[in-house]
């Protein structure tokens, strides 16, 4: 393996109901580059993010089985407590969920469950974060309003600051920037290409060309099923899976959804 | 005209004519209790207690099923609020959306909703002979508390379900325990719902009289111990209605006045505190 292993997944098996979302899958995801999932819609591709955090298990009628090992450590042992490996990792859902707070609060909200009580210093990290997410001159007046009235990419932006105050390791993306207008989305494109210094980011995409701008190692899931991954160059340009191919070149996929746009 | 049309029409008028229903119920229950109540409302009304003779027409007021009946309000609410809580908080947070448990406990609340509130009222005479327990402020107000939790329980449950899962999502990605969720966030998000909910089942808690009609007994004086009887005044309505005396009768329907304008009252200020409240709220 050229890379160190941050994520490994090996023979995970997910079943909602009758329904086998995921088969089989063994995949390493590398450390501290940008790890795109993709595939058609209905592939697996958020149900693989959400095995990482645990967060499957709150929905009925999930089965999980295989292992998904963080820094080698079996995620779903039942001994490991499950706020410790969720807050190794920092989430961005499709739309943009802020907490029923202001902005201050929103991003201090997970220093404060984490013990920090210290005013001064939660002034601090909220404000570094805040400017890292490029929103301080936005927001800097009305630090005590209620986040749910900044725009979608605002908010976006915020849910980045908040995932980072807490220091994760790994930032999953679950289609971030589809609902953000053009500037947001360029905004939290550029934020993960630096950010990749220093975490392992996970983003779930349906825009190939978002993954291709940005992919360090791409994952290619259909029905399921992990059909090829590797090192994005590689995967792009010389796709070893004829169905690979296919939907690089946009084929099979786009006869019956909106999955290769 | 064409058939579609006309069935367009006839079912738009059957809608209009529902809803005409609804508002006319409230218009003429409203204007039914302000003509008869309001000519005998008289202020000693409100700042007595019934005097010697006051069933017989002499002087004397309703203070004492005006303040028993906002007391064991009070009592019940705050006891049916301290179960209801952490129903809606497990059915939510610990619960998954449609495991058994959570279908089984909707469904008891439902039964537990329709039960008629006389049968509550015998069950709580039935409790409280077990415990050797008189008609009393304490006995009314467990029994009425049991009366209204499951209002107040669905009502919250109901508002919950409207919060989008993602928000939960996002507090359990962020760490949070699944009693940080509820509380700090949930609770938020839910609470202008949350007060409605509270009272809702004020209201209905202080307009039922058979619940507390063996349970909480009657009394001419105010409450002052939580082992004596208390008065209420649907029962007090009651009463003065059920006399034989013009007067009389008419002071029972100025309590029903009273009793409609607190209930009123109630959701008014329910309506302005929701709105206060929805100002950090997630939409």
């Amino acid at each position: 393996m050229l890379y160190k292993t941050h994520i490994s997944v090996k023979d995970l098996n997910v079943w909602y109901g009758e329904h086998r979302a995921l088969k089989d899958i063994t995949v390493n995801i590398p450390d501290k580059k940008i790890t795109a999932i993709i595939g058609p819609s209905g592939c697996g591709k958020t149900t693989l993010l959400k095995s990482f955090n645990r967060l499957l298990e709150l929905e009925d009628g999930v089965r999980v089985n295989g292992n998904v090992l963080v820094d080698g450590e079996d995620i779903n042992d039942p001994k490991i407590e499950v706020t410790r490996i969720r807050r190794k990792m920092g989430l961005l859902s499709q739309k943009p969920q802020v907490l029923p707070m202001c902005i201050y609060d929103n991003v201090a909200y997970g220093l404060r469950l984490h013990g920090l009580t210290d005013k001064k210093a939660l002034n601090n990290i909220v404000r570094h974060h805040l400017e890292q997410a490029g929103l301080w001159d936005e927001v800097k007046d009305r630090l005590h309003s209620s986040a749910s009235k900044l725009s979608i990419g605002q908010q976006q932006r915020l849910c980045l600051a908040r995932g980072l105050a807490i220091e994760p390791e790994i930032i999953l993306g679950d289609e971030p920037t589809s609902a953000l207008d053009p500037f947001s989305a360029e905004h939290i494109e550029r934020r993960f290409l630096e950010l990749k210094k220093s975490y392992t980011i996970v983003l779930v995409t349906h825009i190939l060309r978002q993954a291709k701008r940005l992919a360090d190692h791409v994952i290619f899931l259909y029905m399921g099923e992990l059909i090829e991954h590797g090192p994005a160059r590689q995967f792009f340009e010389d796709p070893k899976n004829a169905k690979t191919k296919a939907y690089i070149n946009g084929q099979f996929i786009e006869a019956n959804n909106d999955g290769a746009r | 005209m064409e058939k579609r049309h006309i069935e367009e029409h006839f079912y738009k008028i059957l809608m209009m004519l529902s809803a005409a229903v609804v508002v006319a119920s409230l218009g003429l229950i409203l204007a039914t209790v302000f003509i008869k109540g309001l000519p005998a409302l008289k202020l000693d009304m409100l700042i007595k207690t019934p005097q010697g003779g006051y069933y017989i027409g002499k002087g004397g007021g309703i203070l004492n099923a005006i303040v028993g009946s906002l007391v064991l309000g009070l009592g019940a609410t705050f006891l049916a609020l301290l179960v209801s809580l952490p129903v809606v908080f497990y059915l939510h947070l610990y619960l998954r959306r449609n495991s058994k448990r959570a279908v089984a406990v909707r469904f008891f609340l439902d039964v537990l909703w329709g039960i008629p509130s006389i049968v509550y009222g015998a069950f709580g005479f039935t409790i409280m002979m077990f415990f050797g327990l008189p008609a009393s402020l304490l006995a009314g107000i467990i029994t009425v508390a049991l009366l209204i939790i499951p209002i107040m329980s669905r009502s919250m449950d109901e508002v919950m379900r409207m919060i989008p899962f993602e928000l939960t999502e996002t507090c359990f990605a962020l760490g949070s325990t699944r009693w940080e969720t509820a509380t700090k966030v949930i609770f938020r998000q839910a609470l202008p719902g949350i007060v409605t909910a509270i009272l809702i089942a004020f209201g209905r808690g202080i307009g039922d009289a058979a619940s507390v009609l063996f349970t909480a007994g009657f009394t001419d004086s105010l409450p002052y111990s939580l082992f004596k009887p208390v008065a209420t005044l649907p029962l007090a309505i009651f009463f003065q209605l059920g006399t034989p005396f013009p007067e009389v009768q008419d002071r029972g329907y100025a309590s029903a006045l009273v009793a409609t304008m607190i209930v009123l009252f109630i959701s008014i200020i329910s309506r302005f505190l929701s709105k206060r409240f929805t100002k950090n709220i997630v939409k």
